[in-house]
């Protein structure tokens, strides 16, 4: 018996983004059509829509991030919320505080939305199970659990190259045990129905029946990105090497790192991505990241409009139930 | 001492009124007081006996004292029943009289034998009180998660007439004050005969032996490492050793420390969705390798406690097969839940050892119908609320678990996984032979610990039911069926539902 997700209301509509796991089809369509739209906020000459006028939005990051808080930062704004942003790992917990004491706290100043990104996996799950209703929760990384906007943001870096995801053989390489962006990328393409999923990682880098994440294993990365049409490379943690993970830096770029003679495998119109921060000479040569293939950047600028289309839905579901309960 | 001490037993005194046995004479109640010195037979702490050979500390006489001196015990009958008691191989309608705290005698009354109270046991199944081998109650040190006088009244209401905690209380369980204070407010509470573990290791460190001939005397039947793990393997072998010296038997949870990590699932298909950091399989046969053949080695009788797959169960079959003396049992939630439920981070499902897969779980199902597991345990650890307010892999492992012991053994009788008479074996017999105690048997002659339960009576998990301390149980708010009516412990009515 699946638990009822959290992240709908009773229509459906998004309510929470805590995991791409358990969203339809439809409605991660819908999200990246809405990005489709809000891509041209960026291009104004103001850059602004007054979808989230009056409301605010907290951006609770317990674990540090540059992209990720200034993406959503920016998204908030060019919705035209007010915007806090919170580094609450040298804050409120150092002190003691429980992370349901910050969260009453921060509620108590009438905040319609968290953005939540947290060290440990299913904590924005927990939140969302306890902030007030009406309040909305998005996910900005919780521990390895899942990563949905980084998901989205990479699918829609896909369709803007690829179309339709179908017939396309997608490669995952790198930290996979580890890795929120990949469990939301597979999640993804499972329910967009990707031809083919790859992942390819030393065994010591794989999560226990990597196969039930719905993608097919490779050790040998030429043999991995062998055809395909996207090349996903993932962040190596330094730690990895301490935790016995990994014998060196040097190794595992000889085995796993992506040089433009390996690329040469994979179809020629291949695109290359990562989610960053890159470790150049580690995950991949500086030539890849640079080169003609690389979307890396793309991916930044993208995430801002996926960062908003999920905020106005989210926001749009709350606007919904508002009403639904003045005529009540 | 005859006088004043409060009755645990209120209901004991008007004899409430089923049609067969009403008027008792009031002098009759009166010569039954001279019986309460048979109810404590442990050995009086302040006369320890001479520390010598292996039978001098023989579990013989081990059994915990059920109630403070002083209190009377009662005549009692219960009629109508369906008896089953296991040790016996008993499972008819048969009547049970209890007698100055023992059972007196089985079937007929013995001739002029007058009770005090006749309990009309009709429909329902009369057993052994239940025995729980692993519940924490929380004292001393954390009675804001439970105290022995909170968690002893849940077992009384859930049937549970012994149990054994494990020696992680603070301060731990490794010096006799400690064992004597845990004996004796268990003992002034009334509600459950509780019998500690002593510690393996001082301070669970695992490097120094603990004082084990000391704490056995003081009232410990079992030496115990709890969840702490002995590194160093020949500490855990002279640990054996000393301990097989004086027939103590060893309890370990098999788990080896760096497989686990700082894993909070099982690794496999759930933890690799959810991300969390996984224990897989081998941190646990790893550790029930080393054990076992250390095991062997020292002749030392060993119990592992709270197997949780398969791979552990093939090892342990195949050692008992070399005639190795070693035994295991389960938690009761292990044979229901799986790694299913931790879906969408229930915090509640947050378990160690963690709940693993389908397979595993009818396996264990499986070593518990054959007998190759002869007792499930509750693994009761009740937790305050805030424990469990917080992200899954942050929020305190384990549950609430006295109170849905007996009913989830039910579950799997109503499943057909089980028999009833195995079931109760399981909870009364079989633990009761881990420990080396004379009990979980209603032989004549031995402590009038009985549960009586109505298997058909329906309930469900929630505030008006519930009275451990800790309510963090995943199965809050879910209905069962079976449930207690009488527990006497020693002959008296330690609880009784109200109908």
């Amino acid at each position: 018996m699946p638990p009822p997700n959290i992240q709908l209301d009773d229509h459906g509509h998004l309510k929470h983004f805590l995991t791409l796991e358990g969203l339809s089809r439809e409605l991660l369509i819908k999200i990246l059509d809405k990005t489709e739209g809000f891509l041209g906020v960026a291009r104004q000459a103001v850059k602004k829509v007054p979808l989230c006028r009056g409301k605010t939005v907290a951006n609770l990051f317990f674990e540090t991030s540059t992209r990720t808080r200034t993406t959503f930062e920016l998204a908030a704004k060019r919705l035209s919320a007010d915007v806090l942003t919170l580094n609450i790992a040298a804050s409120s917990t150092s002190k003691g505080e429980t992370l349901l004491d910050t969260l009453r706290n921060l509620e108590a100043m009438h905040v319609d939305m968290f953005v939540v990104r947290h060290a440990e996996s299913g904590a924005a799950h927990f939140i969302a199970q306890h902030v007030a209703p009406g309040v909305s929760v998005i996910n900005a990384g919780d521990g390895r659990h899942s990563h949905p906007t980084q998901g989205m943001l990479d699918m829609f870096t896909i369709r803007r190259h690829k179309g339709d995801f179908g017939p396309l053989t997608v490669a995952i390489v790198g930290d996979i045990l580890h890795s929120r962006v990949a469990r939301s990328q597979l999640a993804a393409l499972r329910t967009l129905g990707a031809g083919e999923v790859r992942i390819i990682a030393p065994r010591t880098l794989l999560p226990a029946e990597p196969e039930s994440l719905g993608a097919r294993v490779f050790h040998d990365l030429r043999a991995g990105v062998r055809d395909a049409d996207v090349v996903i490379m993932l962040r190596l943690q330094r730690e990895r090497m301490r935790g016995a993970m990994l014998p060196s830096e040097h190794e595992y770029f000889q085995l796993f790192g992506l040089t433009e003679e390996r690329l040469a495998t994979a179809k020629p119109d291949a695109i290359v991505m990562h989610p960053g921060p890159i470790n150049r000479g580690v995950e991949m040569d500086s030539q890849v990241a640079d080169g003609p293939r690389s979307v890396i950047l793309e991916q930044v600028s993208n995430g801002i409009a996926v960062r908003m289309a999920v905020m106005a839905l989210c926001i749009g579901t709350q606007n919904r139930l508002a009403q639904a309960d003045s005529h009540d | 001492m005859t006088e004043a001490t409060p009755s645990t037993a209120p209901s004991a005194t008007p004899s409430t009124g089923t049609a067969a046995g009403k008027a008792t004479s009031t002098a009759a109640s009166k010569a039954s007081i001279i019986a309460s010195a048979t109810t404590a037979p442990g050995i009086p702490p302040e006369s320890p006996p001479e520390l010598a050979p292996a039978i001098a500390l023989g579990n013989t006489s081990g059994i915990p004292p059920a109630i403070a001196p002083g209190l009377v015990a009662s005549r009692v009958s219960i009629r109508h029943g369906r008896l089953i008691d296991p040790a016996n191989g008993i499972d008819d309608l048969l009547d049970l009289h209890l007698a100055d705290g023992k059972v007196l005698a089985v079937g007929e009354a013995p001739p002029g034998f007058e009770p005090e109270r006749v309990l009309d046991a009709t429909g329902q199944v009369v057993c052994p009180g239940l025995i729980d081998l692993c519940a924490r109650l929380r004292e001393p040190g954390q009675e804001h998660k439970g105290t022995i006088a909170s968690e002893t009244a849940a077992a009384a209401a859930a049937g549970i007439t012994s149990l054994c905690c494990p020696p992680d209380t603070m301060p731990i369980i490794d010096t006799p004050a400690v064992a004597q204070l845990i004996t004796r407010t268990a003992a002034l509470a009334g509600k459950a005969r509780v019998v500690p573990a002593g510690a393996l290791t001082q301070g669970l460190a695992g490097e120094q032996l603990s004082e084990m001939a000391t704490l056995r005397q003081a009232g410990c039947a079992v030496m115990c490492q709890a969840e702490s793990p002995i590194i160093n393997t020949l500490v855990l072998r002279r640990a054996m050793e000393y301990a097989a010296t004086f027939g103590l038997t060893v309890i370990m949870r098999p788990e080896n420390p760096f497989l686990r990590d700082n894993g909070c699932a099982h690794e496999g298909r759930v933890s690799a969705h959810l991300g969390l950091p996984g224990i897989p399989e081998a941190a646990e046969t790893v550790a029930l390798a080393r054990d076992l053949e250390v095991a062997k080695q020292t002749g030392a009788r060993v119990h592992f406690r709270a197997l949780s797959c398969a791979r552990s169960l093939e090892k342990l079959a195949a050692a008992q097969a070399r005639g190795i003396a070693v035994s295991a049992d389960v938690s009761a939630h292990q044979l229901i839940l799986t790694e299913d439920d931790l879906e969408g981070f229930n915090s509640q499902c947050h378990l160690n050892p963690p709940l693993r897969t389908a397979a595993d779980r009818d396996a264990l199902r499986e070593a518990v119908r054959t007998g190759l597991v002869t007792a499930v345990c509750s693994d009761h650890q009740p937790h305050e609320p805030d424990a469990k307010l917080a992200p899954f892999p942050s929020t305190a492992p384990g549950m609430a678990a006295l109170e849905t012991l007996l009913p989830l053994l039910l579950r799997l009788v109503a499943a057909g996984v089980l028999d009833l008479p195995t079931a109760i074996a399981r909870l009364t017999c079989g633990p009761a032979a881990i420990l080396g105690l004379p009990l979980g048997n209603l032989a004549p002659g031995r402590a009038a610990d009985v549960c009586v339960f109505d298997p058909e009576a329906k309930w469900r998990v929630g505030p008006k039911t519930w009275l451990s301390q800790g309510r963090n149980t995943p199965f809050w708010g879910e209905r069962f069926k079976g449930r207690v009516t009488w527990t006497l412990l020693g002959g008296q009515i330690v609880h009784e539902r109200r109908l």
